[in-house]
């Protein structure tokens, strides 16, 4: 009985396969654009987490410098004869031809057995990596790239993440030219409780404790949050998709449930059969999403992960392994999102009488109080938001303004239509434009729900344009002003600098050092720039605001620059004092505009920099010459000196580098965006369907009237293009507010920069033109479906029950 | 003579690898018999002190190797291991991170029912280990051989002796009541019947008085120590698998230093005899008869802990027995190192060293 009876409810989807493919399609993109995202951001934080426990040993407590950037050797030599069970490592990036590594030099007799990275198979191995030959042992990609220019054997292992490799600490000393001087030291866990006290034997140093978070993962954060929040608005919208969908299949059943009902099937059992049915539909569909997730997140993750390699340096693999966690969790979004949007149904199943009417009836009737309770609950969020905006701080809060605006336009969209509406029907003096008017306004409960997801997808197309525009509009002219020199010279090592130092003055106009140091400042290690006293820098450098003599300060070396991100972050203002390491203090006397950098950032003058850190790497250089001369010199360069090709960049390829990094992040952007508005497009559908199979008794008088199911049809089709036009010209100032918060305060608080906002209207007018397209795809279906009507079934509705 | 030919410090590289399984006989083996540029011991190369007792860079290993059969007060045995070896990855050394020496430590407490084992290793050039002449000191991290020199004497006449690991750790004053002791020719020590040879010479006669420490707890400890210096670039020859090395204290004040190289056909015996006012006889090769009593498993595996030793032509025939059988090095080279006491035509104790097996 219970099985005929479940067979007699799945017999509905054989009638309407178009419904059972809407739902299905609902399920599978909500679940496959969370999951997808989610993918990602696994997979990114994975490899973070890898990157540091191999790359960093942050498994380990470690010894850092509390000033400069190195611990010299006698330090280590120190520790192990106090007792100390330590090992040391020299690390830094190299080039090898035209790749750069990052070079972890460690020493394999002292390292700690629970981080020992690799496990020679052999002793040749073991020498061989000790061995002044040397050995680098890095990722089969890595191991590809560096096959011809790396000089020195390789061996490749797996877990090593790609861009670095692991060497033994005297060929990393070699290559890096570091004299001995170590970047850390790591600790072994369990020393000896005898030991005397790190302060006595290298007061120089501190440590860090094992658990510290790996700086990547927070560093990336806002990157990931931002893609969480837009996985979840997809998914949100998806589910608009689930709710129109079983709200049509329960509706069209309400027969069938009375049917079966008066046939002895229990309330009970009848609920547990649409439950389960609703979550077979749930378990099938939520595969196919995460396995589309799957494809989605691979298509994406290469421009991800160029994204994070070009803003952070953080490395990710472009491709996607399978994780458990994600796969759960998909499935999981999905049993969950379609059990929420299906609940309102089943609960209206479970309290419909017996032998109530079984017509079909517009089902989620929705009274004025309704509006009016949704728009309160609308303004009390935009509130909420205003609130936020201006007393709120923290990224956490900046999302706050973020969702919070984003709920209160879509719960305040029915009014605004409902009203919006009314105001054209009192314009409208023809019967069948009043009563065009009515109707609509009579289905807007209805598609409210796509509408608000329609609202959604266009408010966040909108802001996000005008946050991508504004953004590379700015930084394009903030490249113009950082990038100066006409040519940059990377020396291969100290002996090459100086014969450039030599040479370069005689070829060019100016030769300008490009010097830094990572130092402590406020508590964080930066870097800290000299730079020499140049026109370059007083005529073109972007500062944001300074005390008057700014240039003449900095090249005295008593005054400093910092960047915008220090500045906001630190609060640090011009005129206040910082220290840049022990026993060297400067005034801030400017703060400069520094985007794309996540850190913060000091500027000092070259003299005071060379003389507090006497050891600094002087490899870089800035070169100013007549532009038309700059490729003549840059081959001169190449062939005096036998660099390679991308230690010698001109002006002009630099720039392109650096807008192909912000191309990328915003490709990916892009692309989702697309899908939010596919995913849009096809609740509106999912709607427009629903609604064509009910509003037939709706019709069916105005036809008996003598309007022509063609007119109809038409009228049908400018119906939904004003609502789509209405929550269109609703979008606008939404987007533009939340491209606001994007710039004004998510952009603050998660990067330390903010960014002048700037309008584009033409954007909108593509995106318009796109919505269009949507919108008369949408209805295109249902539309042909009431063209082509049987006048039978209409007739119908005045001779049946109804 | 102290056979420690398998010059441990090169060998342990191997062991690091090759962990806990150990090394077996074709490990040994290959240790090599060409020296690879590395300088080779010649006949008749006269000895000078202080500077011998420090390094030499261009052989490929070296050890200062110090075994103390002690005492405590209430009448307890015990011994002790103080071992740092040296290895050369090339000939010669460098500055900083390049310097191509290894080098290796390893300390031991034996009691009769317990041994403490622990190990350091460390690169050279950077301070973390190393050797200086004069003022003598040896190290590794916190472990120490310092000297302190008498007015006259040598160098190595009193040493400071300093081990501190998780569980055990001792500090021991050793002072030299002789001189030092050439082993071989004149210091020049035949491995083989092929001519392997190392430099080798010895400090038989000290007398110890320190403290050991196990699980935190101090013991007073009184007795003997016998120091081993050596050095060389091809210690075995290809077929020789591994060794059984004795230092034995005659109750009579006299030393025997014996040693059997296992090779695959048989083995090579040597031995001398020191008497107790410093004077050295080498044994013929056929003079010394070493032949296993009883065997005990150690570290997993079955080793000759019971021996007797013979040497007719000095009416010498004692059998040994161990402090404890299960003295085993669980070190990255694992071997067996502990006292022993011997019975027979005389008595006495002294220390046993097994490798190979």
């Amino acid at each position: 009985m219970i099985w005929a009876a479940f067979l007699a409810l799945l017999s509905h989807w054989r009638h309407r396969p178009l419904q059972l493919v809407t739902l299905i399609i609902g399920i599978t993109l909500a679940t496959a654009l969370w999951s997808g995202v989610q993918a990602i951001n696994a997979e990114a934080r994975a490899s973070y987490a890898r990157a540091a426990s191999i790359l960093d040993q942050n498994g380990l407590p470690q010894l850092l410098p509390k000033n400069g950037d190195t611990i010299p050797m006698a330090v280590y030599a120190k520790l192990r004869r106090a007792g100390w069970s330590v090992s040391p490592v020299i690390e830094g990036d190299y080039r090898f031809g035209p790749f750069r590594v990052r070079l972890i030099g460690i020493e394999p007799l002292t390292m700690p057995i629970e981080n020992r990275i690799f496990a020679p198979s052999d002793s040749s191995e073991l020498v061989d990596f000790i061995s002044k030959k040397g050995l680098l042992v890095v990722s089969p990609a890595t191991a590809a790239r560096l096959k011809d220019v790396a000089g020195m054997p390789l061996k490749i292992y797996e877990d090593i993440p790609d861009d670095a490799a692991f060497t033994d600490i005297g060929a990393a000393d070699r290559l890096l030219n570091r004299k001995g001087s170590l970047s850390r030291i790591v600790m072994a866990t369990g020393q000896r409780p005898d030991l005397p006290a790190l302060e006595t034997v290298a007061p120089e140093l501190i440590s860090q404790s094992a658990d510290d978070r790996p700086d990547m993962a927070r560093l990336t954060d806002s990157f990931h949050l931002n893609l969480t929040a837009f996985g979840f608005l997809a998914f949100v919208v998806g589910l608009f998709i689930v709710y129109s969908a079983t709200g049509l299949s329960f509706q069209q059943r309400r027969a069938t449930f009375r049917t079966l009902r008066s046939l002895g099937v229990s309330l009970q059992s009848m609920t547990a059969m649409l439950l389960v049915e609703i979550m077979l539909f749930a378990l099938i569909s939520g595969v196919l999403g995460v396995l589309i997730g799957y494809f989605l997140a691979s298509a994406l993750l290469p421009g991800v992960a160029a994204t994070l390699r070009g803003l952070y340096g953080a490395s990710v693999p472009g491709s996607l392994s399978f994780r458990p966690e994600w796969w759960l969790a998909g499935m999981a979004m999905a049993l969950a999102g379609t059990a929420l949007s299906s609940f309102q149904s089943l609960w209206r199943v479970r309290r419909m009488p017996i032998l109530a009417a079984a017509q079909p009836r517009a089902w989620a009737g929705m009274s004025a109080i309704t509006l009016r309770l949704q728009a309160l609950a609308g303004a009390i969020l935009f509130g909420i938001s205003v609130f936020l905006a201006f007393a709120g701080s923290g990224l956490a809060s900046g999302f706050g303004v973020l969702g919070a605006l984003l709920l209160a336009s879509a719960f305040l969209l029915p009014a605004f239509l409902s009203r919006s509406l009314r105001f054209a029907e009192g314009r409208s003096s023809d019967a069948l434009a009043v009563w065009f008017w009515a109707d609509t306004r009579l289905q807007l409960p209805g598609l409210s729900l796509a509408l608000m997801a329609l609202l959604l997808s266009l408010a966040v197309n909108i802001g996000v344009g005008t946050m991508v525009s504004s953004f590379r509009l700015t930084f394009l002219g903030w490249l113009d002003q950082r990038l100066v020199a006409e040519l940059y010279v990377t020396a291969r090592d100290e002996a090459e600098a100086a014969r450039l130092r030599e040479w370069l003055p005689k070829h060019s106009d100016a030769v300008l050092p490009i010097w830094s140091v990572e130092g402590n400042v406020l508590g964080d290690r930066l870097q800290i720039f000299g730079v020499a006293d140049h026109p370059t820098y007083r005529d073109h450098w972007p500062l944001l605001n300074g005390l008057p003599d700014v240039w003449n300060r900095v090249a005295q070396g008593d005054g400093a620059l910092v960047n915008e991100q220090l500045w906001r972050v630190k609060g640090v203002q011009p005129g206040q004092t910082i220290s840049l390491s022990d026993g060297w203090t400067v005034t801030v006397v400017g703060i400069y505009s520094d985007y794309g950098n996540p850190k913060g950032q000091a500027i000092v003058g070259l003299d005071a920099l060379v003389q507090h850190y006497p050891n600094l790497a002087k490899l870089r250089y800035g070169i100013r010459i007549d532009p038309a001369l700059a490729p003549d010199l840059k081959l001169q360069i190449l062939r005096e000196f036998g660099l390679p090709e991308s230690n010698v960049i001109d002006q002009a390829s630099l720039k392109r580098q650096s807008q192909a990094v912000f191309e990328q992040t915003f490709a990916v952007t892009g692309a989702l965006n697309v899908l939010t508005l596919a995913v849009a497009g096809f609740a509106m559908f999912a709607s427009l369907l629903t609604l064509s199979g009910i509003r037939l008794p709706q019709l069916a008088p105005v036809w008996a009237m003598g309007v022509r199911r063609r007119d109809l049809a038409l009228l049908e089709i400018a119906r939904t293009l004003a609502l789509w036009c209405a929550t269109f010209i609703a979008a606008i100032p939404v987007g533009l507010a939340l491209a606001w918060v994007l710039l004004a305060i998510v952009n603050v608080e998660a990067f330390g920069w903010r960014l002048p906002m700037m309008i584009f209207p033409a954007d909108w007018l593509w995106l318009g033109a796109v919505a269009f397209v949507a919108s008369v795809l949408s209805v295109l279906l249902p539309v042909m479906r009431l063209a082509t009507v049987n006048p039978a079934d209409l007739l119908r509705v005045f001779a049946n029950e109804r | 003579m102290n056979v420690r030919y398998a010059a441990y410090a090169f060998i342990a590289l191997w062991g690091l690898v090759l962990g806990a399984a150990g090394v077996g006989a074709q490990g040994f083996a290959g240790l090599g018999s060409d020296a690879h540029g590395f300088a080779v011991p010649q006949r008749g190369l006269v000895l000078s002190f202080p500077r011998d007792h420090g390094p030499h860079p261009d052989f490929r290993i070296e050890w200062w190797y110090v075994t103390a059969n002690l005492q405590a007060a209430d009448g307890r045995r015990l011994g002790a291991q103080w071992t740092l070896f040296r290895s050369a990855l090339v000939p010669g050394e460098g500055q900083g991170w390049a310097d191509p020496q290894i080098w290796i430590g390893h300390a031991a407490v034996t009691t009769a029912d317990s041994h403490y084992v622990a190990e350091r290793l460390g690169r050279g050039g950077v301070g973390q280990a190393g050797v200086v002449a004069d003022p003598f000191e040896a190290w590794i991290d916190d472990w120490q051989m310092d000297a302190n020199r008498p007015a006259d004497g040598d160098v190595l006449d009193r040493v400071e002796l300093r081990a501190q690991a998780q569980d055990f750790g001792y500090h021991l004053t050793l002072a030299a009541k002789g001189h030092l002791i050439l082993q071989g020719d004149r210091g020049y020590s035949v491995k083989s019947s092929m001519g392997q040879a190392s430099y080798y010479y010895s400090q038989p006669f000290y007398e110890v008085r320190g403290t050991v420490s196990i699980g935190g707890a101090p013991v007073a400890v009184t007795g003997r120590a016998w120091l081993d210096r050596e050095w060389s670039s091809q210690p075995l020859a290809s077929n020789q698998t591994g060794w059984d090395w004795f230092s034995l204290h005659l109750a009579s004040g006299e030393k025997i230093m014996a040693f059997r190289l296992r090779d695959t056909g048989g083995a090579f015996t040597s031995a001398n005899w020191i008497s107790a006012d410093g004077k050295t006889t080498p044994m013929a090769s056929g003079d010394v008869v070493l032949e296993p009593l009883r065997k005990a498993s150690a570290g997993g595996r079955e080793v000759p802990v019971a021996w007797r030793v013979k040497i007719p032509s000095r009416g010498l025939d004692i059998t040994t027995r161990p402090l404890n059988d299960n003295a085993w090095m669980a070190t990255s080279t694992p071997y067996w190192e502990g006292p022993i006491f011997f019975e027979g035509t005389t008595s006495g104790e002294g220390y046993l060293e097994m490798t190979g097996y």
